[in-house]
């Protein structure tokens, strides 16, 4: 079937799942043309395989809970979908469910001061809370590198983090309430303004669940008081692993600064002809450090920082001088992703966690992978958590190139849980690692997470076969996959 | 790797007790016994393996057992200057861990709920089950770990835990004003580790750099006459949880005596709180939830955090 005859025969047929949706929402906001469906199958990961049933619009809690009940009458999987800049394939759907997009529900609703928290919809994008917090003095903590489009839906499904979660915690930290609209349709609200609402902490567990214990409708985030004294610092080493140990010895002085950023040469020389933020290029790596607080502690933590470097062989330290030259090291370390494009046409981001203390040997065992596969690696990432992103450039229109890419990806995971690592510190698992999750959890293990699942979810409806491996999931992940393109109508 | 290994012969002792048949309680410290419930007569006490089973300084975490008293964990974390986020009243971490009350200098050292960074529990079925990771930041696979924190142990019995660490600050000191505003004294300051209100007198705990908290205490001094004292008042025997906004505005006649975290919600009272009423598609989850985990209800029976 060619693409167009594709697109006339779903956009045309009289669906009575897609009149039901329409019916409650609005026929402009349910959508099930090829052209939208196609790109509801796809997120900024590499993963192909994705089916979208029809895709919805919804505008508030009450449209979502009717669309939820839609699918429990048509016997239909739901997937809630953010910006779609999700790494490991959360938001691609299987088996042809409904997918729910927040685009639409994007609005601030309330920012409350006295309980430092603001309530938005799900659709709010990261940055824009942060922006429209500033003038009254705070803003939300978690800062991923995509912050400038991911939601704060995705956010919390992902329990994303950012650099500036080293000292405050990642997402999970700063969210208190949640409004849910549950896989049966129920709207309840988890966790609460208050410190310990009691019972279990069913908030906690939503947290970082990929979608697939529900859709978010309405989120209380927790706000942070803007420092008022930051100091950030660019220290250069010849050697990559003397970076890595600056790392560690910084923690293990007792200083949590409030981002440890490292990234190597191949990564600084690509920033450099993307926005020259002033870094050099001639350095193995650089470490961008930051401290905030008050202006004391802020002064002597630079100084402290400043001096483990060179004790760690440090070729140069700079403190930036001014807001601009602080702001442009910054712009350099979050648009490295928009800047391997020149590299090589495409890319795959890896994430995963080990000990800091591995970091060092960490990095080298990453060269050695990637060489031995002839794939080209640059690294950056959230040092100070030990949270690794090997990024592996290439063209994957050269034949065989996605193999290689996919074999030193398996192995950099292998490598990071030999080092008494963890999986993901911030994409999660969602197609991505599946396969990988009976090497970091035993059967019993990941039996337990499948019960937590199915308490919210027992008949498997929200995101169906995400995060747990076939074998372990509710849902059936063989039959979920085997549902080809344009099968639903 | 997380998953566990032959070789750690106490948790494998501890299931083996636990066994997988009878309702079944653990004994902690004793220190919040009444918590949530009364536990049935039936439940055979057994008592959680304790130590420390290693300790990194460096990386900030410590694996602890969970039936070692906070007051040794405390004592081997300020040996290298660290401190961790758990109460101490004379309980075991596992008890400080399953209840997961928080300090009243929450905001210094963040909840408890944030620092539990992997759970092993013996299962309802006998099995050590291992949830979370043992490094600082992990989405790895859904969030067990949290389900602990405040279950009462009617979910698994909890066996061990890593624990995140921090460093204790340089320099700390407890200060305390007459007849200020708690609200203004909370938002004079960058990071108080605690804002304690009685509705009279106001207590506040800085924390930091000595030139900090020099700095903080000419804040403080804008707004009322604030000395050095040596503590925090004793709080009254109920525990309550409010929005921090209601927290800030209890009154004595209302409550009686109270304490009252500005900035947290947690407040000592004379009297309890009032019931607050289950939402009901949440009992249902949380229902659901214990059916998964507990099929038969042996575990902790008679308590319940939902209630
Ligand atoms: C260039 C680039 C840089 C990045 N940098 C970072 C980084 O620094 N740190 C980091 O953590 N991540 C990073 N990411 C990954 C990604 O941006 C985050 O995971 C982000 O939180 C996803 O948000 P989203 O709105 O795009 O969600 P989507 O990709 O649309 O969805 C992600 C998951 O969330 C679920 N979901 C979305 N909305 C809801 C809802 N309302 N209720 C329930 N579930 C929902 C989806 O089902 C899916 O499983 C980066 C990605 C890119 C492309």
């Amino acid at each position: 079937m060619s693409l167009l005859d594709r697109f006339r025969r779903t956009s045309n047929v009289a669906d009575p799942l897609v009149t039901a949706l329409q019916h409650a929402l609005a026929p402009d906001r349910v959508r099930n043309d090829g052209a939208e469906r196609s790109l509801a199958s796809h997120d900024a990961s590499v993963f192909e395989g994705g089916v979208s049933g029809p895709v919805c619009f919804p505008t508030s809690t009450d449209e979502v809970q009717r669309i939820t009940r839609i699918a429990v009458e048509h016997d239909r999987g739901i997937v809630p979908r953010g910006a779609g800049t999700g790494l490991a394939g959360g938001a691609i759907p299987l088996g042809a469910p409904i997918v729910v997009s927040t685009g639409k529900m994007n609005r601030i609703l309330e920012v409350d001061i006295e309980n430092r928290v603001a309530w938005v919809q799900p659709g709010v994008i990261n940055l824009d809370l942060s922006r429209h917090l500033r003038p009254r003095g705070f803003h939300f903590a978690p800062d991923p590198s995509s912050q400038q489009v991911c939601t704060l839906g995705g956010n919390i499904a992902n329990n994303s983090g950012g650099p500036h979660c080293l000292a405050y915690g990642v997402t999970d930290a700063h969210v208190l309430a949640i409004e849910v609209v549950l896989p049966n349709g129920d709207v309840v609200l988890l966790g609460g303004l208050d410190p310990e609402p009691g019972g279990y902490d069913l908030r906690g567990a939503f947290v970082g669940s990929e979608g697939t214990l529900g859709i978010a409708t309405r989120i209380a985030v927790r706000l942070t008081k803007n420092p008022p004294a930051v100091r950030t610092l660019l220290l250069s080493f010849a050697e990559t692993r003397d970076a890595a140990q600056t790392v560690s010895a910084i923690i293990a002085a007792g200083i949590v600064p409030a981002a440890l950023e490292v990234m190597d040469q191949r990564m600084t020389v690509a920033v450099e002809n993307y926005v020259a933020a002033g870094y050099p290029t001639d350095a193995a790596a650089v470490l961008l450090a930051e401290v905030e607080g008050l202006p004391a502690g802020v002064e002597i933590e630079a100084d402290r920082i400043a001096e483990i470097g060179r004790a760690n062989n440090a070729t140069g330290v700079r403190q930036a001088a001014s807001d601009e030259e602080r702001a442009l090291l910054w712009k350099g370390r979050k648009t490295a992703f928009g800047a391997v494009a020149q590299v090589a046409p495409d890319y795959y981001l890896h994430d995963t966690v080990v000990p800091r203390a591995a970091l060092a040997d960490m990095l080298e065992k990453i060269y050695e992978i990637c060489e031995r596969h002839d794939v080209i690696v640059m690294n950056v990432f959230h040092a100070g958590d030990g949270n690794l992103h090997p990024l592996l450039v290439f063209d994957a229109r050269v034949e065989g190139t996605l193999e290689r890419v996919h074999a030193a990806g398996a192995e950099i995971v292998r490598a990071s849980l030999d080092a008494g690592g963890v999986l993901s510190g911030e994409h999660g698992i969602g197609v991505e690692k599946q396969g990988y999750m009976d090497e970091l959890f035993s059967d019993a293990d990941l039996d337990h997470q499948n019960r937590l699942r199915q308490a919210f979810d027992p008949t498997c409806r929200a995101n169906p076969g995400k995060v747990l491996p076939m074998g372990h999931s509710c849902a059936d992940i063989q039959a979920l996959r085997a549902v080809p393109t344009g099968v639903w109508g | 790797m997380s998953s566990l290994t032959s070789a750690d012969e106490a948790l494998h002792a501890f299931a083996a007790d636990v066994g997988e048949a009878d309702p079944i309680a653990v004994e902690g410290g004793g220190s919040r016994w009444q918590t949530g419930g009364v536990l049935h007569e039936t439940a055979r006490l057994v008592s959680a393996p304790d130590g420390i089973v290693d300790y990194r300084p460096e990386e900030m975490v410590i694996t602890v057992r969970a039936g070692t008293p906070v007051a040794d964990l405390c004592t081997a974390l300020a040996e290298t200057g660290q401190r961790s986020a758990l109460p101490e009243r004379g309980g075991t971490v596992g008890g400080a861990v399953a209840v997961g009350e928080n300090r009243l200098d929450l905001l210094g050292r963040g909840p408890v709920r944030d620092s539990v960074l992997q759970v092993r529990y013996v299962s309802a079925q006998g099995d050590i089950i291992t949830g979370g990771g043992p490094v600082v930041k992990n989405v790895s696979g859904f969030n067990i770990p949290k389900l602990m924190v405040g279950s009462l142990g009617t979910l698994g019995l909890i066996a061990e835990v890593v624990l995140r660490t921090n460093p204790t600050p340089p320099a700390s000191q407890w200060f305390r004003a007459a007849g200020v505003d708690p609200v203004a004294a909370r938002n004079a300051v960058l990071r108080p580790s605690s804002v304690l209100w009685n509705g009279s007198s106001t207590w506040v705990l800085l924390e930091g750099h000595e030139r900090d908290l020099e700095h903080e205490i000419t804040a403080l001094a804008t707004i009322g006459d604030f000395a050095e004292t040596e503590g925090p008042p004793a709080p009254p025997p109920y525990r309550w949880s409010l929005p921090p906004a209601e927290a800030a505005a209890l009154h004595r006649e209302v409550v009686g005596d109270f304490v009252a975290a500005i900035g947290v919600g947690i407040v000592h009272a004379d009297t309890a709180q009032p019931t607050r009423e289950v939402d009901p598609g949440i009992a249902v989850v949380a229902e659901r939830m214990k059916t998964l985990f507990d099929p038969t209800g042996r575990l902790n029976p008679g308590r319940n955090p939902n209630a």
